[in-house]
């Protein structure tokens, strides 16, 4: 029998999940969308997981989760690990690429960017309040163009005169794309334009007053967008890695943390099977009105967080199923 | 409005108390202590704000609104070097068309060089307000102030190494219960002596080797716990000691402005605004300090904290000592923070190493 080490990764729109032995090897993986509901998406990569595995004689001695939804998938599978998706990235690349300096990150919803020194993050940055230059500006945009987002890339290096679009804001973003196409600007030269400024807006906002070194790993969903890695390096003016697994970072990262951490609890693909309930209510108690999230496992409570002060706190009969 | 004046200054830390000994035995007139901020605070204040104006004029202007709701009718607003200066002016208005009726203590409008500008300006939150009385009371609350920011700062350095969680709160909770009824600064010096004492003998496992983080921002998201979504609290829980030394001390008791502009001098030639002098003063002094990371908070479009960011990266690669950032609006949430502060937390440990 070998070990196996489950991390999970549930972003804002994809889920990720990685199955890795003592070796860092990755035994299984899968990929898919959120859809809104992480607990039916961890549902539906289990049992793939599962599938995959079959015949291997796998034990999953161990689960870390990251991503938005880690407590909460932390909480379903009884997880060892749960950490934040900083630390996860930077793990899951400083593993596979012991050397990397700089990491540049774009996902669904965020993007950040991570410096490392000697294998230790030494800084980074997130993005705080606009969704500008991420994942889901590229998809909507490329939806718009009637271009399906995976063929956005290379639509991209066709073109030879790049649109100047307008990168500042999604919103200004868009309204110039309008217009430029308007005007007559060809498709591909607008898509080009759309994956520079993606960059553009990168660079100048979290990449702003960094230390910006090669070698560069550029990882999360859009790093599959050819268009916008070649933006990248010539921004940088130096070769952007694309690591093949680099859509999987954060789940890999995170699985490495799980069987770093020694902590073994059990784990069963069953999960796939049991039934998880979440409930919301607004704690009454005071003017703060917590939303205060309780989560049942066949019907029974099994966690709950949200609340500000003691006044808020649901009383749990914790089974120690650990 | 009936004749009893009520007096409320906006929460603001735990500062209440020294307002409310000088406005009780100075001015002579009765202090409301302004409700805890709350969710319903803030947006009662961001509705009837401007969409633009920075955090701190929204949750001001929320308290004010709820203290009028629980009886208040004499507000006020402090002075300061940025757009500070118009707030008063701007709530005033504000709340003057929502249809309340109050009278409001301006600070700002107030020519200090002339001695008839101080009385007319006193004699809003008092027509009979007596200015022996008001000096008198002063130095009392310059003290109360010092043994306040003395208390946090005890707690902020150790409150992450409790034996026993919760400790240090319940004896700050009976300590500040006390200071609301203080009657002299007699009085003061023992009750500062009995529960310092007291707070010292709360048990503390601290390890020979802590990680150390310093706070810095604009003055009142760095200062008021609810608006940097409790920070320091959280840090401490992750196990960190918390140093900040932006308080009332250091800007009013015992004014610092010189010294730190001068500290800054290297990095800051001219005086920036605000607190943003302050800002990369206090950065340079924990990076000489050797601590682990500093923390920025600001209120989103806070102009001078924006300009001293650039300045806090140079000091972060002169000293290689990390710098996060944040900038809080009225809605900001609560999981983007804990994720950047668990990350940061990550990173100084590892950075340890």
């Amino acid at each position: 029998m070998i070990k196996g080490y489950l991390g999970i990764d549930i972003g804002s729109i994809s889920t990720k999940g990685v199955v890795i032995d003592n070796k860092n090897n990755i035994l299984a993986s899968e990929y898919l969308w959120t859809e809104g509901d992480p607990m039916g998406a961890v549902k539906r990569l289990l049992k793939v997981l599962e599938k995959q595995l079959k015949g291997k004689d796998v034990k999953i001695v161990s689960v870390g989760t990251t991503g938005s939804a880690r407590k909460l998938i932390g909480v379903m599978t009884n997880a060892s690990v749960v950490k934040n998706e900083i630390t996860a990235h930077a793990i899951g690349t400083t593993t596979l690429h012991p050397d990397v300096n700089t990491i540049f990150e774009i996902g669904g919803q965020d993007s950040k960017i991570i410096i490392i020194e000697n294998g230790f993050v030494v800084d980074y940055a997130m993005n705080t309040l606009c969704a500008a230059g991420t994942g889901s500006f590229l998809s909507s945009q490329a939806h718009r163009l009637g271009v399906p987002v995976e063929e956005f890339g290379k639509i991209a290096l066709t073109s030879q005169h790049p649109t100047n679009i307008a990168a500042r804001c999604t919103v200004f973003a868009e309204s110039d794309l309008v217009h430029k196409a308007q005007i007559g600007h060809k498709k591909e030269d607008i898509i080009a334009g759309l994956c520079k400024a993606v960059v553009t807006n990168y660079i100048n906002n979290i990449g702003k007053g960094k230390k910006i070194k090669a070698p560069i790993v550029f990882q999360g969903g859009v790093s599959k967008n050819v268009g916008v890695k070649k933006a990248f390096e010539d921004a940088v003016g130096c070769e952007v890695l694309v690591d093949p697994n680099g859509h999987l970072m954060g789940a890999f990262g995170v699985a490495v943390l799980a069987r770093k951490s020694g902590i073994e609890k059990s784990f069963s693909f069953d999960v796939a099977d049991m039934e998880f309930k979440t409930t919301g209510f607004e704690c009454p108690k005071c003017a703060n009105h917590c939303e205060i999230i309780c989560v049942f496992k066949d019907n029974e409570l099994i966690d709950s967080w949200g609340n500000k002060c003691d006044n808020g706190a649901v009383k749990i009969n914790r089974r120690n199923n650990g | 409005m009936n004749n009893e004046i009520v007096a409320c200054f906006p929460q603001w830390a735990n500062y209440s108390h020294a307002f409310k000994y000088l406005f009780e035995h100075g001015f002579d007139v009765k202090y409301m202590t302004p409700p805890p901020i709350t969710k319903r605070t803030l947006e009662l204040g961001s509705k009837n704000s401007p969409d633009y104006v920075c955090a701190p004029f929204k949750y001001c202007l929320g308290c004010y609104i709820e203290a009028l709701q629980n009886g208040a009718n004499c507000l006020m607003q402090i002075f300061g070097a940025c757009r500070l200066n118009y707030y008063g002016e701007l709530s005033e208005q504000i709340l003057r068309d929502m249809g309340y009726n109050f009278h409001f203590f301006n600070m700002a409008n107030i020519k200090w060089t002339s001695p008839r500008s101080i009385m007319e300006n006193l004699r809003v939150v008092n027509p009979e307000v007596s200015l022996v009385k008001v000096v008198k009371a002063l130095p009392t609350t310059l003290r109360i102030i010092k043994v306040i920011d003395k208390f946090d700062n005890y707690i902020r350095h150790n409150v992450g190494f409790e034996v026993k969680e919760g400790e240090m709160e319940s004896v700050y909770k009976e300590f500040s219960d006390k200071l609301d009824n203080l009657k002299n600064g007699r009085e003061l010096s023992k009750l500062a002596k009995t529960y310092y004492k007291k707070i010292k003998q709360v048990q503390l496992n601290k390890p020979a080797k802590t990680y150390k983080v310093g706070m810095v921002g604009d003055y009142y998201t760095v200062q008021e716990p609810f608006s940097n979504y409790f920070m320091e609290k959280e840090l401490a829980k992750m196990g960190m000691e918390v140093y900040r030394d932006m308080n009332l001390t250091n800007t009013l008791v015992h004014n610092q402005w010189k010294k730190r502009k001068k500290t800054a001098k290297k990095y800051a030639k001219y005086s920036m605004g605000a607190t943003a002098n302050f800002t990369v003063a206090e950065t340079l002094m924990y990076a000489r300090a050797g601590m682990d990371g500093i923390i920025q908070v600001k209120s989103f479009g806070c102009t001078p904290e924006i300009d001293a960011m650039p300045v806090l990266q140079n000091i972060s690669r002169d000293y290689k000592i990390p710098v996060l950032h944040f900038s809080f609006d009225s809605q900001t949430s609560e999981t983007g923070v804990k994720t950047r502060l668990e990350a940061f937390y990550d990173m100084v440990v590892a950075r340890q190493k």
